[in-house]
């Protein structure tokens, strides 16, 4: 599915340009695409470094493992295949725990350490497992309780009541998240009867 | 109530980077050397990262920069006038799953002609508050390790971001009309 987005993508951005006779607007756009991603990536190397160092004392101090065991009932619930006591779990829930408190910046290290785990448990290292798609599900529904950009953006905007916006932001974004879990479940079983 | 939890919000961050290294301490983990371990594997997981986010990023930009998208939200605006969704928060919608940063840009399009506390500033903000970019998100997890086929993680996806625009412009107009 991915390779027709992005086909797609290209040729209708392609078929726009040469249709407006402004064919310059896809060399202009290609290289200013490339240089966002690495803009994007740099901003991720900060990140990336101090977070996943600090995950490291937390692993190695075993808050993740403590956390695992806090809310392991959740964590089974919603991925069944991963064992219990699997470092995979620890690092699930931390990602979790730190999307719901709009910990945006942490959220993604701990995200990537749980693909990581996960991936040690996959026989198949080219095609996801069920889990990691779990996880992806989540992930891409937003669930959040504070969402600090967009109360940033308001304020910037001088917005009389900024924060007015989380009461519906959590509704719509419970509902997402659930439902992502239900799709995710039905496609699991679809994919399991394929075999 | 929401007070309390956006304080928690603003101490966390700082809290769990005091906590950590300190409950670790009294552990007696070696917490300089656990730092640096796990630091290190932060800039090549970056590098893993490039190459998928070039090539999402690229697409995304020349969809965008033509017109393309330009094109196709035009071609769309009839369906929101079926649904009653207003049809100025239409593009944030489509482009909330493939591009954050192009989402943000009809938010603040729309905060400077409408205003953040009008009717659609409330629903544009909903929006963009209650999903996350899939496209990207989906880029860099499974870059990040090397997946390649990613069964249906992006329908899965997709659909959340249909609901959670629904139930965004819903929500909005329960609370606020």
């Amino acid at each position: 599915m991915i390779h027709y987005i992005w086909m797609f993508l290209l040729l209708s951005g392609i078929i726009a340009a040469a249709s407006k006779g402004q064919i310059d607007l896809v060399t202009a756009a290609t290289l200013s695409g490339a240089k966002d991603a690495i803009t994007v990536c740099f901003g991720l190397i900060s990140i990336l470094v101090f977070w996943l160092g600090m995950m490291q004392i937390a692993q190695d101090a075993g808050l993740l493992k403590k956390l695992a065991k806090l809310l392991g009932p959740i964590a089974r619930f919603l991925f069944p295949s991963v064992p219990a006591n699997h470092p995979a779990m620890g690092y699930i829930l931390s990602n979790m725990s730190a999307n719901l408190f709009g910990l945006g910046s942490a959220a993604t290290p701990m995200g990537l350490k749980a693909m990581e785990e996960l991936q040690k448990l996959n026989p198949d290292k080219q095609t996801a497992t069920p889990a990691m798609c779990t996880l992806l599900a989540i992930n891409t529904s937003g669930l959040t309780l504070i969402p600090t950009t967009v109360i940033g953006l308001r304020l910037k905007y001088d917005s009389i009541n900024p924060t007015e916006i989380i009461g519906p932001t959590m509704i719509a974004t419970f509902i997402a998240t659930s439902m992502a879990i239900l799709i995710d479940r039905y496609y699991q079983r679809k994919h399991k009867r394929k075999g | 109530m929401f007070e309390i939890i956006s304080l928690i919000s603003k101490w966390m961050l700082p809290a769990l980077v005091v906590f950590i290294p300190l409950y670790a301490l009294f552990k007696k983990v070696p917490i300089y050397e656990s730092f640096i371990e796990g630091a290190k594997e932060g800039f090549p997981t970056v590098i893993s990262i490039i190459p998928h986010l070039v090539a999402m990023m690229v697409a995304v930009a020349v969809f965008r920069d033509t017109g393309a998208m330009q094109f196709y939200l035009q071609l769309l605006s009839p369906i929101s006038n079926w649904f009653h969704i207003p049809s100025e928060v239409i593009p944030i919608g489509l482009l909330r799953p493939i591009s954050g940063v192009g989402a943000l840009a009809f938010v603040e399009s729309i905060y400077r002609e409408f205003g953040p506390d009008s009717f659609l500033g409330k629903v544009a903000s909903t929006i963009q508050a209650s999903s996350d970019t899939t496209l990207y998100v989906l880029t860099v997890y499974f870059g990040a390790v090397g997946i390649k086929r990613s069964l249906y993680a992006l329908k899965v996806g997709l659909w959340a971001d249909l609901i959670g625009f629904i139930a965004s412009v819903m929500v909005c107009s329960l609370m606020f009309l």
